[in-house]
């Protein structure tokens, strides 16, 4: 039995790889191509930082600027943080977690892999062209109409992405309801298995909308149709509801898997089943639900009513509750844990952190008031890197390192692995919450030319920035240590409850010798477990 | 057909337990999709909604030159290659290969007609600079909304042909497979799955040909 080939020996070629309908391989793709958008979007945002060290336009014209701010955000949202944690870890270990041997189509989760690739090359290409300069957000009726950048293959690019992403969190739902194996009930699902079908259901249900949104304006930018330009009678602000109606919800797609991701984490360093399990999953469902119904916050200052603007309000409001009550059931987990401090706990913590202060400045946020005094100021900025960077990213290099023994078979150094969790913490820290303060004070975002009060907090920022990009330097030098030099892992190195525990690392093609059989509830660790001290 | 392709199709897929499995997978994937096909209209509609009740005199306008007549026969060619595929998936549903391979056939021959028929509608819209670039020219009415109302026709009719092109291709394979002997009484889910998404490429055409071709006529 011990010469039974794993998935990643079943197979050497490159076109094993290419052409795979293993989830688990699809899953490496998707790891390989994400990290090089992070990178990219890194390189970025280095520029940027380095730019703002000054008040004075030292290194660029505005309109480069405005350009390599635009790529930063492409790249970082639409070819790393929304399919970051579904299509990499989520599609290595949700099949497992369920007791499947693969999802439920495994070559329309390939395809949807090379619909990634495509998209990611379009927006390369509109990198090459010189890249785009509207902004991420893609406003008309200057995206459609008056910018002379490349945005027609970027808007291409995220067209095609996100076919993609539909076709991921199609997977999954069908995944979730018809391949769970026998005994696997709905309330038995991991956490992490119930945030993802949150998200999937966002990712079916909005992601079409961003496209057909997307289409419109390529069709009124490449062959002169009329949807949004104001010369002929069209509204502009009609595609900024269209845009939001997706791109909030969005948010959640980056959130929600995270979240997934620390629910694990709590339990498995805690070795306790999440307090309040049901309440975990179920708030991930209100959020999905309520997060179809506040994207007019992004619209307080356009011309929409003040009245939806209130209710838009309330509603925004709402969400904070079931992120509180994860909150709250997480923390309540470490009562009486038996905790311990691996790497992943210390995102997890790094996550509590950065999600507090990124979700409570939502709430700011929310306030119609102070809305208009901080929109479009670096408070926004530092809010919503506090929810993606700090949420995003945080619960995604904790469930890399968590699963990583599983996906390579391999342990990577945990001094490294600590070290670069805490330099991301402090370093995260120190970019952004000076931009809280300038932002507060009035520096607008989207500018590289600002006035010299401004500059301590600049200069803040970018030695952040400095620490944060060395701290992630490290996870991939140590991931790719460990495959060379890391010891061998056992199937279940943290002694964590899970069905993808109970398989060897790495696992075997087909994931399963024969089809488990779910006799317990998930997380059932002995209730004799306590203290450790 | 005996050289070295001769493996013989297996329609169950190594990740499933067993057909039905696989066939629940398909059906909830497929209704699944219908629902982002929705959303993905949806936005169109949403637009069309808005502007509509912007400009109603423009629309009104814009939709009184479109042909009624051809709308009408189009709408009648659809429906009846609705039918004749709920006739394909019945009789795929009995084993009925030969009938199957006639009712695909002449859903595909339909759907033909019904592009064929778009064309002519589009030809005419060429001829009369009535698409909507920057040569648009609407004889009769003059103000905003009406390049905006052929915009519209054109995302909202220019995607429906889309996918009656991409169904047509999809019927040309499946007619191909079925005549190849690939499906039986007990597996036929690519015809039945092929059918919910033929079924609602024709169900968005019954919204499009009121709100385009009908609605406003008479104001």
């Amino acid at each position: 039995m011990e010469s039974k080939k794993n998935y990643l020996t079943n197979g050497h070629t490159v076109g094993s790889w290419l052409l795979t309908i293993d989830h688990k391989r699809i899953g490496i793709l998707y790891l390989l191509s994400v990290t090089a958008f992070f990178m990219l979007g890194g390189f970025f945002a280095l520029l940027l930082r380095l730019e703002l060290l000054t008040p004075r336009g030292d290194l660029f014209t505005s309109d480069i600027y405005n350009r390599i701010f635009t790529m930063h955000g492409v790249a970082m949202v639409f070819f790393f943080m929304i399919p970051a944690i579904p299509a990499a870890i989520g599609n290595f270990v949700l099949p497992i977690m369920v007791g499947a041997k693969d999802l439920a189509f495994p070559r329309i989760n390939l395809l949807s892999w090379y619909l990634y690739i495509i998209g990611a090359a379009l927006a390369f290409v509109s990198i090459v062209m010189g890249g785009v300069d509207t902004g991420w957000t893609f406003y008309t009726p200057y995206s459609s109409t008056y910018s002379t950048s490349a945005v027609t293959s970027a808007a291409l690019g995220v067209f095609i992405a996100g076919f993609s992403s539909i076709l991921t969190g199609l997977n999954f739902i069908v995944t979730v309801h018809k391949m769970r194996a026998p005994g696997m009930t709905w309330f038995r699902l991991p956490l992490f298995v119930w945030a993802h079908y949150a998200t999937s259901l966002i990712m079916i249900l909005g992601t079409p909308v961003i496209a057909v949104t997307v289409l419109l304006v390529f069709l009124e930018r490449a062959f002169g149709f009329g949807f949004f330009d104001p010369r002929l009678g069209g509204d502009p602000v009609l595609f900024q509801h269209l845009f939001w109606f997706y791109s909030h919800p969005a948010v959640y797609i980056m959130i929600l898997p995270s979240m997934g991701v620390i629910s694990e984490l709590v339990a498995a360093f805690t070795k306790k089943r999440p307090f309040g399990y049901e309440f975990i999953a179920g708030s991930s469902l209100a959020i999905a639900l309520l997060g179809f119904f506040v994207w007019g916050h992004h619209m307080f200052v356009s011309s929409q009513s003040m009245y939806a603007g209130i209710v838009f309000s309330i509603i925004t409001f709402l969400v904070g509750v079931p992120s509180a009550v994860k909150i709250f059931n997480w923390l309540a987990t470490f009562y009486k844990g038996s905790i311990t401090f691996e790497t992943p706990m210390i995102y997890v913590l790094g996550f509590f952190g950065l999600f507090m202060v990124g979700g409570l400045t939502g709430l700011f946020l929310a306030i119609m008031a102070i809305d208009v005094h901080v929109h479009d100021t670096y408070f926004v900025v530092a809010h919503f890197h506090y929810i993606m960077v700090g949420g995003t990213v945080m619960g995604y290099l904790g469930g890399l390192h968590y699963w990583w023994p599983k996906m390579s078979g391999k342990m990577y150094n945990e001094a490294l692995g600590r070290i670069a969790a805490i330099g991301i913490f402090l370093g995260f820290n120190l970019t952004f919450f000076p931009q809280f303060i300038a932002g507060y004070l009035g520096m607008p975002r989207r500018y590289h030319i600002y006035a010299e009060e401004f500059q301590i907090f600049n200069i803040l920022s970018t030695g952040g920035a400095m620490v944060l990009g060395l701290s992630f330097i490290i996870p991939i030098f140590n991931m790719l240590w460990s495959l060379k030099f890391g010891k061998d892992a056992p199937a279940n190195p943290w002694n964590a409850k899970g069905l993808e525990w109970t398989i060897p690392s790495p696992p075997t093609t087909h994931n399963f010798e024969t089809t488990p059989i779910v006799t317990e509830e998930a997380y059932a660790y002995a209730p004799h477990d306590k203290g450790g001290h | 057909m005996s050289t070295a392709n001769t493996k013989k199709f297996e329609p169950l897929q190594h990740h499933f337990a067993n057909l039905n499995q696989q066939y629940e997978c398909a059906s909830l994937g497929m209704w699944l999709f219908l629902v982002t096909e929705i959303l993905f209209f949806g936005g169109i509609f949403l637009a069309y909604t808005i502007y509509r009740e912007m400009y109603p005199d423009a629309f009104a306008a814009g939709s009184h030159h479109l042909s009624i007549l051809l709308g009408c026969i189009n709408t009648a060619v659809l429906i009846s290659s609705s039918f004749t595929m709920v006739m394909a998936v019945h009789t795929a549903r009995l084993g009925k290969k030969h009938a199957t391979t006639w009712f695909l056939l002449l859903t595909l021959i339909l759907g033909c007609v019904f592009l064929g028929i778009k064309a002519v509608e589009y030809t005419e819209k060429f001829t009369h600079h009535l698409v909507p670039n920057n040569t648009f020219h609407f004889e009769g009415f003059d103000g905003p909304g009406i390049r905006i109302f052929y915009s519209i026709y054109f995302a909202l009719t220019g995607l429906h042909a889309l996918h009656m092109v991409i169904g047509a291709v999809i019927l040309v394979i499946i007619m191909i497979q079925n005549m190849q002997g690939r499906f039986s009484a007990e597996y036929n889910s690519p015809i039945d799955m092929f059918g919910l998404y033929w079924h609602f490429v024709d169900i968005v055409w019954i919204f499009l040909f009121p709100l385009l071709y009908l609605l406003g006529r008479h104001a």
